[in-house]
């Protein structure tokens, strides 16, 4: 189900921890197949865990429970943009009106081309940055004016075709 | 990311050279003396831990707990395993000097980790890191297998007697995760639901051993204690808050950022240093410890020196160090309305009066806002709070309740004139 690189991804993850305590890499595992597959579908999740040898329930609720883990499909470039109190202040609930209107989608929707997804997000422990998005869960950019939200829309739309 | 005072954990980094993070970098520096000469010298653990104790470093990570303290909970002689883990999940709103610390300094964790491993008698330790900041956790994987290569990390540490390895876990976005407990159920591989205490980590920590937890600049500051000693340390800040701190500044100030200052510093030199307020409007407010530490009035604050003692006379807390800053413009009603949005967000679920206060706290402040406030709501919210605040297992529940007391007692016009007249008393401005 998942690619001979993705598993040896997820086996030093499983090597961090002590032998009787494989269930501890279910995090990183879950993150690895994301990775991979896009989103976390049931059947991948209970992949991931006969893979480390623990009951497909002990991984169901790790997905459930931390809110970057994606149990529906999601556009091709997930974007999270932090609204919370410090980075309001500094552009953040303004930065995502203007995402708003340039994708023509509200938070938790995805664009009818499959493209971009919006979600809002809560601190990201950047908040000296703001306004900060964060692409596809792990590339985050920083001081994200309408010019900044401009280029990188752009530079997205052209990757994802 | 930008540090633009720099104290004991960036003295001498030059966070403009793309390289300053690695190994060579930090050896340049003095890094790594100061294990080597304990490990030299065959310092015993007490005397470590009595050099803790006498720098004053108290925990970075919120609740400034004496860290020297901390340590001497460790049943050193405990025959089995145990364990250290840093707490750098991050996630108080405000906060990000972590990040700076992991990304700029990652050795400088690390070695203050083996030195409390070895303090400590600990042979393995996990840094948990904060899920959204996966371009740091990479590179502070990327240090780690670089103190590995040199003899660092792993067995018979630069020749010696003392083996101790040190891995990297990636959160993936739960606040909660950064108290205590429940990151170690989250280590774990669990939910990362909170535990009961007692048991402390330090008898039933992680896979029920004892464990050592502390916040990244806790451990980040341990290398200058060792290598100055603690005197010079203490007199970095002032007595009972030893050391420079790193104050995280958002807001309405012109250049928001980190900076690494002594404790004791007034708090109108530090809004001076971060270029003071934004478009020259006036101080509001001052959120000075994170999200969940009580706002006060800005007049108050510009009266107040930025250490432990000082700010929890003025009734709130220093917590992470974060300093959200608000000018005029800001509608109070409607800045509580996003703090309390994210508590009910956050709360995991496990007590009652969380899971169902922070909702009721959100909601009622929601409709203040919206205009359909009633006359009796800040009772409500008062009673609420006083059925939340002590009545859980951690502390997140006191922490929803503090920002919605504090708003409500400096600001209670502003929410008064919200309920009678349906409408903010400023004409509210983000920024
Ligand atoms: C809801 C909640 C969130 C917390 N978040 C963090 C955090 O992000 N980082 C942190 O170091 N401590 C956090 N803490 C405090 C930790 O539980 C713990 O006290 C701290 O990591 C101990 O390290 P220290 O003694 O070095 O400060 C949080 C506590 C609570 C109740
Ligand atoms: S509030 Fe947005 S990153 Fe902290």
């Amino acid at each position: 189900m998942l690619t001979t690189e993705s598993l040896a991804k997820i086996d030093r993850e499983v090597a961090k921890y002590p032998a009787a305590q494989k269930q501890s890499a279910v995090m990183g595992a879950l993150r690895i197949a994301q990775q991979e597959k896009s989103w976390l579908s049931t059947d991948l999740i209970e992949f991931v865990a006969n893979y480390l040898d623990i009951p497909p329930i002990a991984a169901y609720e790790v997905a459930t429970f931390y809110n970057m883990y994606d149990l529906k499909p999601v556009g091709k470039f997930k974007i999270t943009v932090c609204t919370n109190l410090p980075c309001a202040l500094g552009g953040g609930v303004a930065a995502a009106d203007y995402l708003k209107e340039k994708l023509n989608i509200g938070f938790g929707e995805t664009t009818a081309d499959g493209k971009f997804t919006l979600v809002e997000g809560e601190c990201m422990g950047a908040c000296g940055d703001a306004p900060v998005l964060l692409v596809n869960n792990h590339s985050m950019c920083s001081f994200m004016s309408k010019e900044a939200i401009d280029a990188k829309l752009a530079e997205l739309d052209k990757l994802g075709n | 990311m930008a540090v633009f005072e720099k104290g004991v954990i960036f003295e001498g980094v030059d966070t403009a050279d793309s390289s300053c993070w690695s190994l060579a970098a930090y050896q340049a520096r003095g890094g790594y003396t100061a294990l080597k000469k304990l490990i030299e010298a065959q310092t015993p653990q007490d005397e470590v831990i009595a050099e803790i104790k006498n720098s004053s470093l108290r925990g970075r990570g919120g609740a400034g707990f004496p860290t020297g303290l901390k340590w001497s909970f460790m049943p050193r002689s405990f025959p089995g395993d145990k364990y250290i883990v840093c707490n750098s999940d991050e996630g108080e709103p405000g906060t990000f000097k972590d990040r700076d610390i992991m990304w700029f300094n990652p050795h400088a964790l690390i070695e203050g980790m083996i030195i409390a491993a070895y303090a400590m008698g600990v042979k393995r330790g996990y840094n948990y890191i904060h899920g959204e900041i996966f371009e740091v956790y990479e590179r502070f994987e990327t240090a780690l297998d670089e103190a590995r290569a040199a003899g660092l990390l792993g067995e018979r540490i630069l020749g010696s007697d003392f083996s101790f390895d040190l891995f990297a876990h990636h959160g993936y976005g739960a606040y909660i995760c950064g108290e205590e407990t429940a990151l170690l159920e989250s280590l774990e591989g669990k939910k990362g639901q909170p535990r009961f205490k007692p048991p402390f980590p330090a008898s039933f920590g992680l896979y029920g051993k004892p464990t050592t937890i502390n916040n990244t600049e806790s451990f980040a500051s341990v290398p200058f204690i060792i290598k100055d000693g603690a005197s010079k340390f203490l007199e970095a800040g002032k007595p009972n808050n030893g050391g420079t701190k790193l104050f995280s500044i958002s807001g309405h100030v012109n250049r928001p950022g980190n900076y690494e200052i002594p404790l004791g510093t007034p708090f109108a030199t530090l809004l001076e240093m971060a270029g003071g307020m934004k478009d020259g409007k006036k101080l509001k407010a001052v959120i000075p410890g994170g999200s969940s530490a009580p706002i006060l009035p800005g007049d108050v604050m510009m009266d107040l020196t930025m250490d432990y003692d000082a700010i929890s006379k003025a009734g709130s807390m220093l917590g992470s160090g974060a300093v959200i800053v608000m000018n005029e413009d800001v509608c109070m009603v409607k800045a509580l309305e996003r703090l309390a949005y994210f508590y009910h967000e956050e709360s995991c679920g496990q007590c009652t009066p969380c899971r169902e206060g922070t909702g009721w706290l959100y909601r009622v402040i929601h409709r203040i806002e919206n205009g359909l406030g009633r006359p009796d709501d800040l009772d409500l919210l008062t009673s609420v709070g006083n059925n939340m605040a002590g009545k859980t297992i951690c502390a997140l529940a006191d922490a929803a309740v503090f920002p919605v007391r504090s708003f409500t007692k400096h600001f209670r016009s502003e929410f008064e004139y919200h309920i009678e007249n349906k409408k903010c008393l400023v004409d509210h401005k983000w920024f």
